[in-house]
């Protein structure tokens, strides 16, 4: 069937009053950049759905990419007819025979916002429900469970038909929620947080904490791949690498080593928070997971937090991991993260961490040295990468090679 | 020189060969070493991974690099049975296999594993309702080629695929080794659980080649070691080679569209003509065949004569497979087609790349009108 079309409903961006053209201007946006490798199509969107003009382009292949686009309830491939019954007809009859398969059952769901069409919806059904019946032998109708749905919308402006109704992503266009930062440490969480975080509409920066030579070079790969999976919704993500080992080793030698832990994430998220400042983001992401590890409990948390009043959030918190891990598989993140290397959150991991830290004690031990500087030294420092999904098409070091 | 024989080996293309020197001279890193040699050579082998995954648009994790197809396909059907045999211990294959599937299969036999070979209809092909009719409660494993290697054949993949569907307990095997490039496969579609890939069958290197096993699939391996490929083939892995491989089949599907068309163009060549020369049967099908496999019998001329004949004049094509051809014996899948012992005896293939011309085709059909003639002359002085 030649699809000319693939419509677009939006969902929950419906409901958004006021503020539904930015939304709509943000999907516009996600739909554009998942679509950049389609040089032909063009972009329609209007108040209360948006079209893609397929303009001789694979109509499957788009499908594809449209799938992933948050802030798409479902989609259908359609055909755009004029207002005349014969070429309503004809394109009624061969949309369905492009699908049909013996012994199969039909409906037609007609949709008539243009009051003044000369057919009403039940003379919509039988004009054109009777005319297939003429023309495919051996087809029957269902209308409570039928193979195939032929939806015929009257607009204004035209007829829409169409079979198919593709589930979308869900969720809310990338963008419409402003940035946040993400702290992402090559487990299974972080990318989960992450990705669930974009899908209710908040742009993410990620940020990774780097300790060569205690963590290698693989890790940081690690990392950028994950990035490079999470970078797919939008089409591209910045990453901020910190350098840690000075802070690592310093944490090493002045704070007791059942505190060591609660430290360093102390000074991880203050980092995190120069960096969200700089970068005019409204919020920081984490994977924490309540009690899954030392640092998760409650307790920890709490004195965890107290060094800034920037919200934190933690779309995994109440979790059972499974899920998270089925989330992490569904999004092709599983399979990096658990690449056997060491990461900052492991290599200097006390024997006994405190799982009910005190404030007051942690805040006590960080008192008798300077960390400050060092702190600021370490967002100086931070190195930051723009990093792109990969592509067939997108060049690589060895491209020559393959 | 014309090359008429394709479907032994290909020539690797150049810009392959110069992949594999580089790779080799200048990553020469263990992929398994923590450094960062080795880490760019992990890098190359997960590229060359995707890279294949991609273009047979499956995931990467499902593609494990091998020796080549034979070791695919003993690594596919010795895996499944050790892993699979407390299942059940009945295999079916077709009777027209490559020796490396039969062979396998008849090693498991003498393990106490119990076989059924399916028959194939005068057009070399298996039948559905004979694969239907073999299964058993205990049978694990389904393997069928999907080109036949000596006179081309098309399998009817898809359909098998989908009867299995219903059998979710038996795992589905395709040797893809000469389809590749020639006849397109959908492994998702037509529920392949294992496929086996050989790189030199399409200009890539002799020594390379991959499995794919779909994701959740479970195989016992068959080499013990250091549990390269997610424990599967351990063995230091052949950056290289998977480079190479990767870079030979990107080539091959980029000139596909076009190059098919040309074989398939060259093929019906040579077959309207040769089909005219006394006492010669095509004995590859017209329908449901590759484009670039041509099987025939000269009545009464001995094929390894004419091998030779052709070879003086610069002409390479084969009596039957390549893989068999030593031994001396009528082509098995001949056999099972149907075709009388002496035509099988004189069998020969012509198996095309997309290189080969139709002005070729034209020198080559001339030369064995005129080597069969003069052939069969001596041939009956000495009979009588």
């Amino acid at each position: 069937m030649n699809y000319d079309r693939i419509l677009i409903r939006y969902g929950e961006i419906s409901t958004k009053g006021r503020n539904r053209k930015k939304f709509v201007d943000k999907l516009r946006k996600s739909v554009r950049i998942a679509l950049a490798s389609f040089p032909k199509i063009k972009i329609r969107a209007e108040r209360d759905r948006m079209y893609v003009l397929v303009n001789g382009e694979n109509v499957d292949e788009i499908i594809k990419s449209l799938k992933n686009i948050f802030g798409i309830q479902s989609l259908s491939p359609a055909i755009r007819v004029e207002k005349d019954l014969d070429q309503m007809k004809e394109a009624a009859l061969s949309l369905v025979k492009s699908l049909y398969k013996e012994g199969q059952t039909f409906k037609i769901s007609p949709k008539r916002s243009d009051k003044t069409f000369e057919l009403d919806t039940s003379g919509i059904n039988h004009t054109f429900g009777g005319y297939i019946l003429e023309n495919i032998p051996g087809i029957k109708v269902d209308v409570k469970n039928p193979d195939i749905n032929l939806k015929i919308e009257v607009l204004s402006e035209a007829i829409y038909m169409s079979c198919e109704n593709i589930l979308g992503a869900g969720g809310l266009p990338v963008g419409s929620s402003g940035k946040a930062m993400l702290m992402l440490s090559g487990g299974i969480d972080s990318p989960v947080a992450g990705y669930l975080t974009m899908k209710r509409g908040v742009e993410i920066e990620a940020v990774h904490f780097f300790s060569p030579p205690y963590t290698s070079e693989r890790s940081k790969e690690k990392v950028i791949d994950l990035a490079k999976k999470l970078a797919e919704i939008f089409g591209s993500m910045k990453l901020h690498i910190v350098p840690f080992t000075a802070i690592q080793q310093s944490i090493k030698e002045q704070i007791p080593e059942n505190y060591s832990m609660t430290t360093t994430r102390r000074f991880m998220l203050r980092i995190t928070d120069e960096l969200r400042r700089k970068q005019e983001g409204l919020a920081i992401i984490t994977g924490d997971n309540l009690g899954q590890v030392a640092s998760q409990t409650l307790e920890s948390m709490y004195a965890i937090n107290d060094v800034t009043n920037t919200p934190i959030l933690r779309p995994l918190l109440t979790m059972d991991k499974n899920d998270i891990i089925k989330i992490a598989k569904d999004i092709d993140t599983y399979d990096i993260s658990i690449r056997p290397f060491e990461d900052c959150c492991t290599i200097f991991v006390p024997s006994s961490p405190k799982t009910k830290p005190k404030k007051e004690k942690v805040q006590h031990y960080e008192s008798f040295f300077d960390y400050e500087p060092l702190i600021q030294e370490a967002v100086e420092k931070t190195e930051m990468l723009t990093i792109k999904p990969d592509s067939k098409e997108q060049p690589t070091e060895f491209e020559d090679l393959f | 020189m014309i090359y008429f024989d394709n479907s032994a080996t290909t020539r690797p293309y150049n810009e392959v060969l110069d992949s594999f020197v580089k790779v080799s001279s200048e990553f020469f890193g263990n992929p398994s070493s923590l450094h960062g040699l080795g880490l760019q050579a992990e890098k190359l082998l997960t590229q060359a991974r995707t890279q294949v995954a991609n273009l047979l648009s499956v995931k990467p994790t499902e593609i494990y690099f091998t020796s080549g197809g034979t070791e695919s396909n003993n690594l596919a059907i010795k895996g499944t049975a050790m892993m699979h045999k407390n299942k059940g211990k009945h295999l079916i294959l077709s009777s027209v296999e490559h020796p490396s599937v039969r062979g396998a299969m008849e090693q498991l036999q003498r393990l106490g594993f119990d076989i059924t070979y399916l028959p194939a209809d005068q057009n070399g092909r298996v039948m559905v309702e004979d694969v239907k009719a073999s299964i058993r409660k205990d049978t694990i494993l389904v393997s069928v080629m999907h080109v036949n290697n000596e006179v081309g054949t098309i399998q009817p993949i898809a359909e098998i695929g989908k009867l299995l569907r219903q059998y979710p307990t038996i795992l589905f095997h395709v040797d893809a080794v000469q389809a590749v490039g020639k006849v397109p496969l959908n492994l998702t579609e037509d529920g392949v659980d294992l496929c086996s890939f050989s790189a030199h069958k399409f200009h890539g290197l002799k020594g390379t080649g991959a499995l794919f096993i779909r994701e959740g699939t479970r195989l016992g391996p068959l080499l013990s070691g250091g549990n390269q490929e997610w424990k599967v083939r351990s063995g230091t892995e052949n950056v290289a080679g998977a480079v190479a491989m990767a870079k030979a089949l990107r080539m091959t599907m980029v000139k596909g569209e076009l190059g098919i068309e040309k074989m398939k163009r060259v093929k019906s060549l040579l077959r309207e003509e040769l089909a005219r020369i006394d006492d010669l049967t095509i004995n590859t099908p017209l329908e449901n065949s590759a484009p670039h496999i041509l099987n025939f019998s000269i009545k009464g001329v001995k094929a390894e004569v004419l091998i030779h004949t052709l070879e003086q004049t610069g002409i390479y094509l084969s009596t039957t497979s390549a893989c068999s051809s030593k031994k001396q014996l009528p082509s098995q899948t001949l056999l099972a087609m149907g075709v009388p012992d002496d035509l099988a005896d004189s069998a020969f293939r012509i198996s095309l790349s997309y290189d080969n011309t139709e002005d070729e085709a034209r020198i080559v059909i001339k030369a064995i009108e005129k080597g069969a003639k003069q052939l069969r002359k001596v041939m009956k002085l000495h009979e009588l």
